[in-house]
């Protein structure tokens, strides 16, 4: 028969030991360690010959102490996982303790006995044997499950782990993305301020380029001005001189010259104003405002104005030009300065082509070539549309390059002579109408820009 | 003696004429007017030899310019006086004018003083050269 204490021993061993993957505290375990210290101990005491009422004390200490194990054991949840192995043991212990209990207070009956006691020893055994083998079980089971766990774990931990670099990547491309689109609406905005600033440096090239035009402009009718009021006042003294002559009817008629030199005073005198009026309104920043136009007048000014400018700044450049306009031409609301620079570009672009050609043909020819160079606007009423033409004779844009002459920075003058911007701008600003602007040209012959503006807003 | 101005500015010849109404009344000369380069040369091609004198010429004008007109007025009548009225008082217009015969050079605005004594000169010079 095994001894309770030793029992004790076995069962502590095993408490500390771990349960599959599940293991006690270290409190735990300490306490064990006491307990088994005290199994030692009430072993010792027990194979020492004590005196009877301490022999009695070693045996109700080797109960309480299983008794203890026992209880402990099934109490706290903690331990919960070896209430299997206590209840292998139990029968065993209580067989124990009833054997040692009868065995030495009444060893007569526990001879008389002792068969049966034996079976219920075996029976004891069977049972914890039995147990033994389901508790295996459980803990092969429970470690299957614990591995299964474990490696779910590691996939939910590889699942994390993915999650986190997929989180850090996302982070990564949006923070990227952001600073791209950041970047780009910066790009944008410096663009934009760039096509404002481009226009506006076109517009003033544009406008340097008038000057020179546009202060012969002036200066001819101012001359008028001077030259005819210097002329009246000639006629006054004259007119005088002839009244105290009593030439009256001299007088009269000098007294109509006079009247007919103040109208024409009049006259140059508004040209110079217009003129002004006009350079004004194109150095102004745009303000996109429509007004009623008459195009008749905005491409005569701005023919002359390109004309003399181009005198001005090039003794040698000199062309023919003509205006065919249609009388009949209803005046149309657009953007007035927008117009006088579309006009401007054409016709300055118009003079360049027939100058170039004059240059060579006059070079092949050694000397002067009987090519007469010459640039005309033609304006027509077309029903419910307006049709503006500006025509040259010079030498045409090769079919290779035809498609390019409105695109941005397309130029093929030389570099500093031209922005490339001219057409460009000027198919925005017939676009901006809502008209059509296309391109005839045939090469060695001359080239055709024809505007067609519809007349909606028309009066 | 008939005096042909050409200047595409056709107010031009309101001016001269009211200008010089006294000669032009006195008959002492008249006054003919072409308002571009090949009116110019056409209106000279109508009398051979032309009964113009005196040639006084814009410099800057669409089409034919003054300076082109006055090697063309040289080539076919040498006899003609042609002087340059220009806006622009360029040395290279100048020397270009005087280069092709030119006689004189007037920059706008015209003194009309100079261009009367210029005027008075010729008609005596004429007047001289017919006795």
């Amino acid at each position: 028969m095994l001894s309770v204490t030793i029992i004790s021993i076995i069962l502590l061993y095993s408490l500390k030991r771990p349960f599959a993957s599940i293991t006690v505290s270290e409190e735990w375990k300490r306490l064990f360690n006491y307990g088994l210290w005290v199994a030692v101990g009430l072993i010792v005491l027990e194979w020492m010959p004590l005196p009877g009422f301490l022999d009695i004390l070693v045996y109700l200490a080797k109960y309480l102490l299983v008794g203890a194990i026992v209880f402990v054991t099934l109490t706290f949840p903690e331990l919960e996982h070896k209430k299997g192995m206590i209840y292998a043991w139990l029968p065993i212990i209580g067989i124990s303790i009833i054997t040692d209990i009868f065995s030495n207070l009444t060893p007569e009956f526990y001879k008389n006995w002792e068969s049966y006691f034996k079976t219920g020893e075996a029976f004891a055994f069977i049972w914890a044997i039995a147990m033994w083998i389901i508790n295996a079980k459980q803990k092969k089971n429970l470690e299957r499950e614990r591995i299964k766990s474990l490696e779910k774990e590691k996939e939910l931990e590889i699942t994390e782990e993915l999650k986190k670099q997929l989180e850090k990547q996302v982070a990564a491309r949006t923070a990227e993305l952001l600073s791209q689109k950041n970047e780009l609406e910066t790009t944008l905005k410096e663009l934009k301020s760039t096509q404002t600033q481009l226009i506006h440096a076109e517009k003033m090239a544009s406008l340097g380029e008038l000057t020179a035009g546009i202060a012969h402009e002036i200066q001819n009718p101012l001359n008028f001005v001077n030259n005819f009021s210097e002329l009246s006042n000639e006629l006054l003294e004259e007119m005088k001189e002839e009244i105290e002559s009593g030439n009256y009817n001299i007088a009269k008629e000098i007294a109509e010259d006079i009247s007919e030199n103040l109208k024409k005073i009049n006259h140059h005198g508004n040209r110079a104003d217009s003129i002004v009026k006009g350079m004004l309104q194109h150095s102004r920043v745009n303000s996109g405002e429509k007004i009623l136009t008459d195009l008749n007048a905005l491409a005569d000014e701005f023919m002359r104005l390109s004309y003399h400018g181009l005198r001005a700044k090039d003794k040698s450049f000199n062309a023919d030009f003509k205006l065919e306009l249609d009388p009949e031409l209803p005046q149309v609301e657009v953007v007035s300065q927008d117009f006088g620079r579309l006009i401007l570009n054409l016709v300055n672009n118009a003079f360049y082509a027939v100058h170039e050609k004059k240059l060579k043909l006059d070079k092949e020819a050694g000397g002067t070539s009987d090519f007469h160079p010459l640039v005309k606007i033609t304006s027509t009423h077309l029903g419910d549309k307006i049709q503006i033409h500006v025509i040259d004779n010079g030498g045409g844009i090769p079919k290779s390059i035809i498609e390019k002459v409105f695109q941005p920075f397309f130029t093929t003058k030389p570099t500093g002579a031209g922005t490339g911007l001219g057409l460009s701008l000027s198919y925005d600003i017939v676009k901006a109408h809502g008209g059509e602007f296309t391109v005839e040209s045939t090469e060695g012959e001359g080239t055709v820009f024809k505007i067609v503006l519809p007349m909606k807003g028309v009066r | 003696m008939n005096i042909l101005i050409v200047d595409d500015e056709t107010d031009v010849e309101i001016l001269f004429r009211q200008k010089f109404r006294k000669e032009i009344k006195s008959g002492m000369m008249s006054l003919s007017f072409a308002f571009s380069g090949q009116e110019a040369l056409d209106f000279l091609a109508q009398d051979n030899p032309p009964l113009v004198v005196y040639v006084f010429s814009d410099i800057n004008m669409p089409g034919m310019t003054g300076l082109e007109l006055l090697k063309k007025i040289k080539e076919r009548y040498p006899q003609i006086s042609v002087s340059m009225i220009s806006a622009y008082g360029d040395s290279e217009n100048y020397e270009k004018a005087i280069d092709s015969g030119a006689k004189e050079f007037f920059t706008k605005p015209i003194d009309f003083d100079f261009l009367k004594n210029e005027i008075q000169e010729l008609v005596a010079k004429h007047k001289s050269n017919k006795q």
